[in-house]
């Protein structure tokens, strides 16, 4: 008869960004305990809280099926004086012997019937490790330096088979059906059975679904706002946050003082998101409005102590970021670019002023305008104000609203404000073509320094987040059509141009899904500049659903290999005249009446028709096939076959290589 | 009627005082947090439980504000919790004391938010919190994983509170000046004057090239200490707390070259290396003279 299975592994409050990775590990494990063991039976659901994780599986059985052991035993051919030693030693008669067919002969063996072990004890057994096992980034002891570790202290077990407990023992606690409620609003000890587990955890203001817990502060805000002319500014990182941060989230409405809004938004956003965990509200126009949205870990605030508390947290600090950006003011950014001399970039490569004048000259380079230069020069001068002493993630922000505020050209201003960005893979490029040049400056010049002194990113370290500066220059490239060639960019650096390459095919494939072989195609037709690529790539896409393209595809391949075979220097011009068979007439005749439109299409880089002209040779190059023997007895035939083979690869091998292509042939 | 700051005092000692906590006075050199004291930094060390409260005047000289930001401070001052080991139901006791000043956890929302503490100059970090009070972070929470480079036999819990914070959400006042410390008096009568005079002192006043002269000798003092330790012929009385002393007068000193700007950043990490070099040694140091003293015992 199946069993359903529950777990829940009561612990001190787990940091929220840690526990739905714990809860995947957690489904793992228990599943590869389930296939160890050949226990039938899934896992329905896992979830938790910051106090719980929490695994039910379904359909497993009391027992193990039971199996059958073969024990080998001597050669029949050993004779059967050997059978009934190897009989005796098993304790069977030797009737009860079986002949086995192996790759070395005929064996005698015995087939042994084993009884499958209960699950219950094999659960005993295995949990305490299995729940060990669960993967976390940093985990700590606190029961002495020779005990387990884990992420936070595990302060109950509840593991049930049905309605049986699983008996086992973990850090000195004794598993049983004991949970516990929420700290305040629930009692601390309740019994719990599979079926009744979450109602009776609800009654106990605890919500063990985050999912849940996420749409109670959904439908908590809505009501908090409605009819107000309010909403809330969207932000499902922080949603998903608080989910993982309570047992029973309730959000409530605070407010602020109008006075605040003159200063930016952006660090008004900033102090209530990253320092307060905050929603900031809009109105009806998209202006902030001068309230906010807390999530309690409570059922209300009768008596509006926290609202008033909140409120007092957030005057507080709004008042600190107001005396930074008034006292900020008395030294202007361009006056503060000396001060970056007592700025460490990184100890073997000097201050940012050093980098400042760096960035300065490759924006020079990339031939920007003379804002671009000055933004380049202004960009790093934040970092020595109190703003961002206090607000570090507004690096770039501040700079840039203090620019503008001071009276920078807009094109300056704006430049530095936006130089930061991509900050990941959803955010934006920056929209000005200053802002590109400086936020391109800014990361080359991180990635070029580096590697010279040999900060290569290895595995999973990545101190300073090259991976993430490399794909900022590659998506500012592409995504701001920058024609600037990679060679030149790396100045050099083979191991940063492939660093660079590697994180364009990782963009070109998982963010902008072209196929493995297609980003190989054009890669391997040669780099010159990543919008380039790009173009290439949209181009090869596009014509590699047409009926012409995977044949020629594959025949190209197929001119790859004869060259290859052939051993093929790449000598010898083309004779027309020894151009004997029809079909390698027409192939050539057909290649010089492409050619010219390819070329020119080429170098338009308006490459689909070029690829479908190329494709177009496809009747002349089957026939070719078909009809012409390459490997024509005189050598002079076959001299000159191999050169137009040649010919033909290499003209049409300067927008993507074919011969990369996987098709149903190949 | 909510009580004053030096009530909540009253009331937080006895709380732990009930709990087995010895009660004891502040530690009379300067230090920059309530963990540097030898009450914590040294007994955490070690098999031998211990637990312990007291009121520690934490100073950070980087943290003044002239006594002019309502909630920044020069000196600020700790209840300082040490239980070793940990008991099992420690964050139901942290909460107990929350209660027992006052504040009725249903209707105030707290929440335990990652936080893992670390000190560089002490070579010691945990696991733990920031625990945070209708948005307000009250105090930190710590299980002590290592402590002078060593890592723990026993794990102590630390709990840390900011108690010019707590006084002045529990009195709903704006500034810390305004705390009421006892009836008629306020936070501003009491300390005032030192914020402002020691911000002038630090920022302003101090001399550089002293305060490096001082560094020097003090450190120089307590290297010549540790390596006397090592061929003192009766170890169990040889000053290793007095070592521990010219520790933190070096913490202190590079506390204040900090505040007057004479320390780049590049130096910073070196500076931070010699005090830590001092307190691991001084650690190693007293975990062997303990080990002396138990055999004897």
């Amino acid at each position: 008869m199946a069993k359903p299975f529950l777990l829940e592994i009561g612990t001190e409050e787990i940091p929220d960004w840690m526990i739905p990775p714990a809860l995947e590990g957690l489904r793992d494990l228990f599943e590869r305990f389930l296939r160890e063991h050949q226990l039938a039976g899934e896992v329905v659901w896992v979830d938790g809280t910051p106090r719980r994780l929490v695994l039910r599986a379904e359909g497993l059985p009391l027992r193990q099926k039971d199996s059958v052991e073969t024990v080998s035993g001597p050669p029949v051919a050993a004779g059967e004086q050997a059978r009934d030693g190897f009989a005796r030693k098993l304790g069977v008669e030797a009737s009860a012997l079986v002949r086995i067919e192996t790759p070395k002969g005929e064996y005698y063996a015995y087939r042994r019937r084993v009884r499958g072990r209960s699950t219950i004890e094999l659960l005993s057994e295995a949990l305490p490790k299995l729940i060990l096992d669960i993967p976390f980034p940093k985990t700590m002891y606190w029961t002495g330096k020779t005990g387990p570790r884990f992420i936070r202290p595990i302060r109950w077990l509840v593991a049930l088979l049905g309605a049986r407990v699983v008996p086992f023992e973990l850090a000195g606690v004794r598993s049983g059906a004991y949970s516990s409620g929420h700290r305040r609003l629930g009692r601390k000890r309740i019994r719990v059975t599979i079926a009744g587990y979450e109602p009776e955890l609800e009654k106990n203001y605890v919500l063990v679904s985050a999912a849940r817990r996420k749409e109670r502060i959904r439908q908590g805000v809505s009501a908090l706002l409605e009819g107000r002319g309010l909403r809330l500014k969207t932000d499902e990182e922080l949603l998903e946050r608080l989910a993982w941060l309570t047992e029973y989230p309730t959000p409530i409405l605070g407010d602020f003082d109008a006075g605040y809004l003159s200063l930016p938004e952006e660090v008004l956003v900033t102090v209530m998101r990253h320092h307060q965990k905050y929603f900031s509200v809009i109105d009806a126009e998209g202006r902030l409005a001068p309230h906010f949205v807390a999530v309690m870990n409570l059922d209300a605030d009768a008596q509006g102590h926290i609202r008033a508390g909140n409120e007092r947290v957030l005057r507080a600090r709004f008042n600190d970021a107001r005396f930074f950006w008034e006292f900020d003011q008395h030294k202007r950014l361009a006056d503060r670019l000396a001060d970056l001399a007592h700025v460490t970039f990184h100890q073997e490569l000097g201050t940012y002023l050093d980098k400042a004048h760096r960035m300065a000259g490759l924006v020079a380079a990339f031939g920007g305008s003379e804002e671009a230069r000055r933004a380049a020069l202004l960009a790093k001068c934040d970092l020595t104000t109190g703003m961002v002493g206090e607000f570090p993630e507004l690096q770039g922000i501040v700079g840039g609203l203090y620019a503008r505020a001071q009276g920078e050209p807009e094109a300056v201003a704006q430049a530095i404000y936006e130089h930061y960005r991509p900050a990941g893979i959803d955010d934006a490029i920056p929209a000005t073509p200053e802002g590109r040049l400086v936020a391109l400056a800014d990361k080359l010049d991180t990635l070029r320094e580096a590697f010279r002194i040999g900060l290569v990113p290895t595995g999973s370290k990545d101190p300073f987040a090259l991976r993430r500066a490399a794909q900022g220059v590659v998506r500012i490239l592409v995504e701001g059509d920058l024609a600037f060639p990679l060679d030149e960019l790396v100045a050099g650096d083979a191991t940063l141009r492939e660093f660079l390459l590697e994180r364009a095919r990782y963009y070109f494939r998982d963010v902008r899904g072209f196929a493995y072989d297609e980003v190989n195609a054009v890669l391997a037709a040669g780099v010159g500049t990543l919008p380039d690529v790009a173009r290439r790539l949209e181009a090869l896409r596009r014509v590699r659903s047409t009926d012409n393209f995977e044949a020629i595809a594959a025949s190209f391949k197929r001119i790859k290999n004869i060259l290859r075979q052939a051993g093929w220097a790449g000598a010898g011009e083309i004779e027309p005249a020894r151009l004997e068979a029809a079909e390698e007439a027409a192939l050539y005749a057909r290649f010089l009446e492409i050619r010219e439109l390819v070329e020119a299409r080429r170098r338009e880089r308006d490459y689909e028709p070029a690829l479908e002209a190329i494709a177009s040779l496809r009747p002349q190059v089957d026939s070719f096939f078909d009809h012409v023997l390459v490997n024509a007895p005189e050598p002079e035939v076959r001299a000159n076959r191999l050169a137009l083979l040649a010919r033909l690869l290499e003209e049409f091998s300067s927008i993507a290589d074919f011969s990369e292509i996987v098709t149903a042939k190949s | 009627m909510s009580p004053s700051y030096q009530e909540i005092l009253f009331r937080l000692k006895k709380y732990w005082a009930d709990r087995g906590c010895l009660i004891e006075e502040p530690y009379d050199v300067e230090v920059g947090a309530g963990t540097m004291c030898p009450e914590t930094f040294l007994r955490v060390l070690g098999p031998k439980p211990y637990r312990v409260a007291y009121v520690q005047p934490s100073r950070r000289p980087a943290d003044g504000r002239y006594g002019e930001n309502p909630n920044r401070l020069y000196k600020h001052q700790q209840l300082q919790v040490i239980l070793k080991p940990s008991p099992e139901d420690i964050v139901e006791q942290y909460l107990g004391s929350i209660e027992a000043i006052g504040i009725d956890l249903r209707h105030h929302d707290l929440k335990l938010e990652e936080d893992n503490w670390e000190s560089p100059t002490l070579g010691a970090w945990g696991i733990g919190w920031q625990v945070m009070l209708d948005g307000l972070e009250i105090t930190q929470f710590t299980y002590f994983q290592q402590c002078g480079g060593v890592d723990l036999e026993v794990v102590p819990v630390e709990l840390t509170y900011g108690l010019e914070r707590l006084a002045a959400f529990l009195q709903g006042v704006e500034s810390v000046y305004e705390i009421e410390w006892a009836p008629g008096v306020r936070y501003a009568d009491v300390r005032l004057a030192e914020e402002v005079q020691f911000s002038v002192y630090n920022f302003e006043l101090a001399d550089v090239a002293t305060l490096w002269k001082l560094f020097e000798l003090y450190e120089a003092e307590c290297r010549r200490l540790l390596e006397a330790y090592e061929t003192y012929p009766n170890k169990k009385r040889f000053p290793v707390l007095g070592a521990y002393d010219l520790v933190l007068k070096c913490s202190h000193l590079f506390n204040l070259l900090d505040s007057r700007g004479a320390i780049s950043v590049t130096e910073r990490v070196a500076v931070i290396a010699r005090v830590r070099k001092l307190a691991v040694a001084t650690a190693r140091a007293w975990l062997d003279q303990s080990a002396l003293v138990e055999e004897a015992a």
